[in-house]
């Protein structure tokens, strides 16, 4: 498919990494280097594309994390147990490494500091990956766009980005917690999942019109996309991405 | 509800390359219900290739299957597609 002269617009690219950051003990952030990349939107994905020596090869999509950044292209891929892709990226590739990839695609799940807010993101633990491109082309584009994330983790170890995200914090960027499964001993914060209840109290108000952007599993997303429309929002300014257990 | 169940935007690369043009932002008007939706708000179920259902009454309005250099696409399901500028 690929090469052909209609197609020619989305081909496979040599992409080098220059970084591998551990984020939490399941997830890393893998920095590429890909010459001659055109650069991207906050919320657009790559096809990342893998070739065993017998010729084997395997696909995936991954939300790009960072924010438009030159030829840097920045991937957070939580490890999978059997997951033939996740597994290869997360614990086999070192700086010097190359791999293929494609991309940006996607125009769905897409977020520009032009549009403006307010802002309703709401993560499901890796599905904080192309919000927390959106937090960065914010800050990146010096937005002060009131923006609200909800990020809901199984514990204070598991939370992606932490660090960053308590330096972003301000400014109109809000960041709520919640930790499903366990809570350092002083927490004072949320510790269940994320409903109505807690959506309401964190806003904004249906009433302001936030663009909403829901991201994680698909029975988060849908019970996250549920509460929104029973708040009032209109479901025409929510937008949502799944992943699933496929990822792989 | 199906865990192994994904969206639109999960197969932009796929769309990208059998459409040549940007598809997740197209809208789809079901065969089935008359819903429409935007492409990248479809389900997508995998298998021996994709198949993307309207999320309203689950009808089945795209079918993608590849091999080596070869594409079949099914859109019997979808009345009208509208592509965006």
């Amino acid at each position: 498919m690929a090469g052909t002269a209609v197609l020619g617009r989305l081909t496979w690219q040599v992409a080098e990494v220059v970084d591998v950051v551990t984020e939490t003990p399941r997830v890393k952030t893998i920095v590429f280097d890909v010459p001659g990349w055109a650069g991207h939107r906050a919320g657009q994905h790559v096809d990342v594309r893998l070739t065993a020596e017998d010729g084997y090869q395997a696909q995936r999509s991954y939300s790009i994390a960072s924010a438009p950044n030159g030829t840097r292209v920045e991937l957070t891929v939580e490890r999978l147990d059997d997951g033939e892709v996740s597994l290869y990226l997360t614990d086999e590739l070192r700086p010097g490494d190359q791999i293929e990839l494609r991309g940006p695609v996607g125009g769905y799940f897409v977020w520009e500091p032009s549009q403006g807010g307010p802002l309703l993101l709401v993560a499901g633990g890796s599905g904080v990956v192309p919000l927390m491109a959106m937090v960065r082309a914010r800050a990146a584009a010096g937005s002060h766009a009131d923006t609200r994330l909800v990020l809901s983790s199984r514990s204070w170890e598991n939370v992606i980005y932490r660090d960053e995200l308590e330096r972003l914090e301000g400014g109109g960027l809000r960041v709520v917690h919640t930790l499903t499964r366990s809570q350092p001993a002083d927490w004072t914060g949320y510790a269940r999942r994320i409903d109505a209840e807690m959506l309401a109290e964190i806003g904004p108000e249906p009433s302001e019109e936030p663009r909403g952007y829901v991201c994680g599993p698909t029975p988060f997303v849908e019970a996250v996309a549920e509460a929104l429309v029973q708040l009032g929002h209109d479901p025409r300014t929510i937008r949502t991405e799944r992943f699933g257990a496929t990822g792989g | 509800m199906d865990e192994l169940m994904l969206d639109g935007n999960a197969v932009a690369g796929l769309l990208q390359e059998v459409f040549a043009v940007e598809m997740t932002t197209a809208t789809g008007l079901c065969g089935g219900c008359g819903a429409t939706n935007a492409i990248g708000a479809l389900h997508v179920f995998r298998g021996a290739g994709v198949v993307l259902r309207c999320p309203h009454c689950d009808n089945a309005l795209m079918k993608i299957v590849t091999d080596s250099g070869r594409v079949w696409i099914a859109l019997s399901g979808m009345k009208t597609v509208e592509l965006h500028a």
